[in-house]
């Protein structure tokens, strides 16, 4: 049977005036991957800051691999993983100096193969002692996500992952996290301004505008709901209020 | 509390030196021309020995002790700072490295700061004005110690504003030690200080240091109150600093601004 290992109840995020997140309510089941798509301001990464304990909710509730974020944070938190463009890594480490230093943060055992075996996943094998300062910011992007799979995460929070990757490389990107998903069950919520990658990715797909869950199915459920061609023309009817 | 995150951090930070010279400017650089001026401004007076009162001579001690604040204080402000710059924050938040793994692995980086730079002033001010700080003898120990609490309670203190403010507030990273300096009577006594002055100034425990130091210099007698003073008001400033980081910490996850300043 599957069960849902992220479970979110009314949460809501003000910050003073200004309502980000309102009351949205929504499930992950294990090994889904969802996507979580609107446009700028619509509260896609206040939503994962929160699943991630970095923002702390006005309200609600979230529960995590069945714990409640607020009260198990550290268990919780080693058995998820992030990734995101916006995020960088120490600069003059070497990228297996930078892998190594979380590997210890997530206590991973035997990580000298485990890096080597996703520095090769990755096909990053090659930079292996390159200074991180040097990579360009596709290869910061796959250290990045070797860095997100050190732990073995049973979920993954990716918040625009391919966003600097070339087409190549994104596509690679996306068959090597269905490839672990298949391999693994693992979960990810994905966020993407991509709206292919979206369509191509998500089992399932959370439209959030101004704050609020709008929809929510599968991609071909909510291009056909709204009446569109395909999720992109979706997207501009919602971002435009058309 | 785990001792392979905070270790882990330990390590990053080590492996960082080790990659960047020029962050060994930091250790060298300052420290190398305080010792300079310092120790020069020491020969001269020493040419006027009498009449001046003992502690004159130990204008470097006073300096390297200083010193040895002020790099405990830069090894916790630098250890976060360094996190803003590489927009590394995130990923060490998102971990399950807490804010206490956080603040001792910071305090272990700058314990070893600490004793590298101590290492190269000892050396340099024995081997230029054959000047030996272990004169002083075993006193110096809880001395130290205290010292360095002092730079950490700083530290901290300034990397919770740095925390709530972003870098706006780095300023302090360099700053705020200075800023209890004159209070300190790292190179005078309190009692010359305006009485107003002198109030402050009992409440520092770096002042009570080195008011101890004078008094081992000048009366060869271990001054336990002023160690008891400075332990004592270190113990309440410490936790008051980490208390403080805890309340901005939990001001910036409730304002989302951690996204802000490690992004």
């Amino acid at each position: 049977m599957i069960h849902s290992v992220v479970e979110v109840r009314k949460l809501t995020k003000r910050f003073e005036r200004v309502t980000a997140v309102n009351e949205i309510s929504f499930e992950i089941y294990q090994g889904e991957i969802l996507g979580m798509l609107g446009p700028n301001g619509a509260g896609k990464t206040t939503t994962i800051q929160m699943l991630l304990g970095i923002t702390t909710p006005t309200s609600g509730q979230i529960r995590i691999l069945g714990l409640d974020l607020d009260r198990n944070r550290e268990e919780i938190l080693a058995q998820v993983n992030f990734s995101s463009s916006y995020v960088s890594l120490p600069q003059s480490l070497t990228v297996w100096e930078n892998l190594r230093v979380f590997a210890q943060i997530y206590h991973v055992r035997n990580y000298r193969e485990k890096i080597d075996r996703l520095l090769s996943v990755f096909e990053i094998a090659p930079l292996r002692d390159t200074v991180t300062r040097k990579l360009s910011t596709g290869q910061l992007t796959r250290v990045s996500l070797a860095k997100a799979l050190l732990n073995d995460p049973k979920i993954l929070f990716l918040d625009e992952p391919t966003a600097s990757l070339d087409p190549d490389i994104a596509d690679k990107t996306r068959l090597l996290l269905k490839t672990i998903r298949a391999q693994s069950g693992l979960t990810i919520l994905y966020t993407s301004h991509n709206m292919r990658e979206m369509e191509e990715m998500s089992d399932r797909i959370i439209f959030l505008n101004k704050g609020e869950i709008i929809s929510t199915g599968t991609p071909a459920e909510i291009v056909k709901r709204f009446e569109g061609e395909d999720l992109e023309e979706v997207f501009l009817k919602i971002a435009r209020g058309t | 509390m785990k001792l392979h995150r905070i270790l882990a951090l330990v390590n990053r930070h080590l492996m960082l030196y080790k990659r960047s010279p020029q962050r060994m400017m930091e250790i060298v650089y300052w420290p190398l021309l305080d010792l300079m001026v310092w120790g020069f401004i020491t020969v001269y007076l020493a040419r006027y020995k009498e009449g001046l009162p003992a502690f004159v001579t130990f204008f470097i001690g006073a300096l390297i002790l200083w010193d040895v604040l002020f790099r405990a204080q830069q090894g916790i402000c630098i250890s976060f700072l360094e996190e803003i710059w590489s927009r590394n924050l995130l990923n060490l938040f998102v971990s399950p490295l807490g804010t206490g793994e956080f603040l001792s692995a910071t305090m272990l980086v700058s314990i070893l700061k600490v004793i590298g730079a101590s290492i190269m002033t000892i050396g340099l001010a024995y081997l230029f004005y054959s000047f030996n700080l272990f004169m002083i003898g075993l006193s110096l120990v809880p001395f130290v110690i205290n010292l360095v609490v002092t730079g950490w309670a700083i530290g901290i203190f300034a990397t919770a504003i740095i925390l709530r403010y972003g870098q706006e507030a780095e300023v302090l990273a360099w700053g705020l030690a200075f800023l209890f300096q004159p209070v300190s009577a790292v190179f005078y006594p309190i009692s010359v200080l305006p009485p107003s002055l002198q109030v402050i100034a009992n409440g520092i425990p770096a002042a009570h240091v080195f008011e101890g130091m004078r008094a081992v210099i000048e009366t060869k007698a271990f001054p336990l109150h002023e160690l008891i003073w400075a332990t004592g008001l270190n113990v309440i400033y410490l936790a008051s600093a980490i208390l403080f980081f805890n309340y901005m910490f939990r001001v910036v996850k409730m304002k989302g601004l951690l996204v802000r300043i490690g992004a």
